[in-house]
């Protein structure tokens, strides 16, 4: 154990899957569009179909965006934590090997935010 | 017959008999057992007596020189409030920078205060544990003081009723409670180094100088005073630091990795403090006295970098991350303000575009990147604002592990891309702002892998109002998470343009005026 501690220091992870009632986190951030200031923080069963992500939950933090509306969903590219990931989009979070706290972020080839420099 | 008057003592005389003398070996219980936190951090102490404090304060010359300065400070107090000193102030968007300072310090005052009556306790050496008491009772006035002195602004103003509730559960005022709860969970030695360097060297310089200086700018009497009160402590309270890093650093060989660890990571947790003082400069002061930027190279790359300077004869040497602070300081102040300006929805003040001449002040302060990176988002904000669709986030951000500030910085090198970082352990996944936060959290993960993330709980359901099903039908989250905040929602948050604040101050000041 790295803690330096005086005595038995106990591991209490407050943010453990179990503690969610079924659902899971996922955050989600949508590169070059700093509109919206950081990653969105979702909470979803692992059951939601990929597409009701981009279709149903994504919207609520993204849509203000001029380009949202011109995404083309089956072209997204997508980064899970850093890595090329492609989702199906008809397959659930869990399928698509989605668990708790992963992150992903959005790529929107073609459609790279106003002003130039991404927002 | 003559009285035979004995010659009156000298200051080091005096000092030597109200400090030094307090303190003794015991004979029937062990000394460790006596100072049971001495040892585990690794910190070797050969000789106590090496100790030295630099202003050989006694109590009775504390008492008298705190009463004096409290009187002068009360009296100012006292003649604001009778004046109406709140309707001198420049513009009422000024006491929404007060809001967030008393949401935040008061408590993180008191929390000194706690850490330094627990650590004088603890530390073996009469000397030190004179100054951390002494140090322990400034800490604790300068809370009231503060309580006192915004308490004016309270009467009149929204967002203000609850401070201290609100700093135990609203979102955004973790990440100074956190850095706190951080310090007072470690030993007494990373403590001292945290708070006697990193809060008072780095973050107290910056807060009671320029952004109180700010204050005075403003016409803010009330917080100028307790600033300046505060700052003549906090002269005291950084020397307090520097002697202790000092005096671990010559008692043993073996203390400088350790120190120098604790360097690194409380220079790296104080700056990400700091950037709520760096928005508060930029954009909440309708007066400036000076960016950001230019608070940032007086006090960090002058002062900070002197002090690296004169520790190097010791082997310290400058932490790795202040390379990334550097990059990072034309930035910091413009994301943070964006930030709580799209989550205007969920703070206990009002936010607002920069005016024209505001922007334009900026650019003049920020010229290589304010034009380029930022203005155009205002822009932005301004043509939706004025079309009456004000920009708010609908959701909760992600959130750094570690500072807890939400993952609004962007990469050191490219500030077009959000920097993620992230770690497994034991089997969980963590997220950090930066190369530096997810460092400390590895070298400790058992301690930070508990860190109450607001957001996190927040989605476990945590956070509703005692009493509220979230079940129930009908069941509103965001009324009772209001409600668990205490906050009144359009009343002490949103957009400063059309909030009773702002209309209360036009018409008080306009009364003031005329019969």
């Amino acid at each position: 154990m790295s803690v330096v501690s005086v005595t038995p220091y106990p591991i209490d992870i407050k943010d453990r899957k179990e503690k969610f009632h079924g659902a899971q986190l996922l955050y989600v951030g949508w590169d070059k569009h700093l509109l919206f200031f950081a990653p969105a923080q979702f909470c979803l069963p692992p059951d939601t179909r990929f597409r009701d992500l981009c279709e149903v939950h994504l919207p609520v933090a993204f849509s203000e965006h001029p380009d949202f509306a011109s995404i083309n969903w089956e072209e997204a590219k997508w980064l899970k934590s850093g890595q090329p990931f492609e989702p199906d989009l008809e397959k659930t979070l869990a399928a698509n090997g989605l668990d708790h706290k992963d992150v992903l972020r959005l790529q929107t080839p073609g459609l790279e935010g106003l002003g130039g420099v991404g927002i | 017959m003559d009285m035979q008057v004995k010659k009156k003592l000298g200051l080091k005389e005096k000092y030597a008999l109200m400090t030094r003398d307090l303190g003794w070996e015991t004979t029937y219980e062990s000394m460790d057992d006596v100072y049971p936190y001495m040892k585990f951090e690794g910190i070797k102490i050969h000789d106590w007596d090496k100790w030295e404090d630099p202003f050989r304060l006694t109590m009775d010359s504390y008492w008298k020189y705190q009463a004096e300065k409290e009187k002068k400070l009360y009296a100012i107090i006292d003649a604001f409030a009778q004046n109406n000193g709140h309707l001198s102030v420049t513009d009422a968007r000024y006491i929404n920078a007060l809001k967030l300072m008393l949401s935040a310090f008061p408590s993180l005052e008191y929390a000194s205060h706690r850490g330094f009556a627990h650590i004088g306790r603890q530390m073996r050496g009469v000397g030190p544990s004179v100054a951390c008491q002494m140090q322990s009772i400034d800490e604790i006035r300068h809370a009231q003081t503060q309580i006192h002195s915004l308490s004016n602004y309270n009467k009149f103003y929204n967002g203000m009723h609850d401070w201290r509730h609100m700093n135990d559960h609203m979102w955004y005022l973790s990440v100074a409670k956190s850095f706190f709860e951080d310090a007072t969970t470690a030993g007494p030695f990373e403590f001292i180094t945290a708070i006697g360097f990193s809060f008072e060297y780095v973050l107290t310089n910056l807060v009671f100088v320029p952004f109180i200086s700010g204050a005075a700018f403003n016409g803010d009497m009330a917080a100028m005073t307790f600033g300046f009160s505060a700052q003549s402590d906090e002269a005291r309270h950084m020397t307090l630091g520097l002697e202790f890093i000092k005096f671990m650093l010559e008692q043993d060989p073996n203390n400088l990795p350790i120190v120098q660890g604790w360097i690194d990571k409380w220079t790296w947790r104080g700056v990400r403090v700091l950037t709520l003082v760096a928005m508060m400069m930029d954009y909440m002061l309708p007066k400036r006295v000076m960016s950001w930027k230019e608070a940032w190279h007086i006090y960090f790359e002058e002062n900070g970098m002197a002090l690296f300077n004169d520790l190097a004869r010791y082997g310290i040497k400058i932490p790795t991350c202040v390379e990334q602070i550097r990059k990072e300081q034309d930035h910091i102040s413009h994301q943070a303000w964006l930030s709580f300006y799209s989550a205007g929805a969920m703070t206990n003040f009002h936010t607002w575009l920069p005016s024209e001449d505001e922007l334009d002040w900026l650019s003049s302060k920020y010229p290589t990147t304010f034009d380029k990176y930022y203005r155009p988002r205002f822009d932005l904000l301004r043509e939706r604002a004025e079309k009456g669709e004000r920009f708010y986030s609908k959701t909760m951000p992600m959130l750094c592990q570690t500072c807890q500030i939400p993952l609004l910085f962007t990469e050191p090198d490219d500030p077009t891309t959000i920097a993620y970082r992230e770690t497994t352990y034991s089997g969980n996944k963590f997220h950090f702002c930066s190369d530096h936060c997810k460092c400390i959290f590895e070298k400790e993960p058992e301690k930070y892998s508990q860190a109450w993330l607001p957001a996190h709980q927040i989605a476990m359901g945590n956070c509703f109002a005692e009493g509220d099903d979230p079940t129930a039908p009908g069941f509103d989250p965001i009324a009772s998470l209001m409600k668990h905040w205490n906050l009144r929602h359009g009343t002490d948050n949103l957009d400063f343009d059309g909030s009773e604040d702002q209309k209360n101050f036009a018409a008080w000041r306009e009364a003031s005026t005329k019969n």
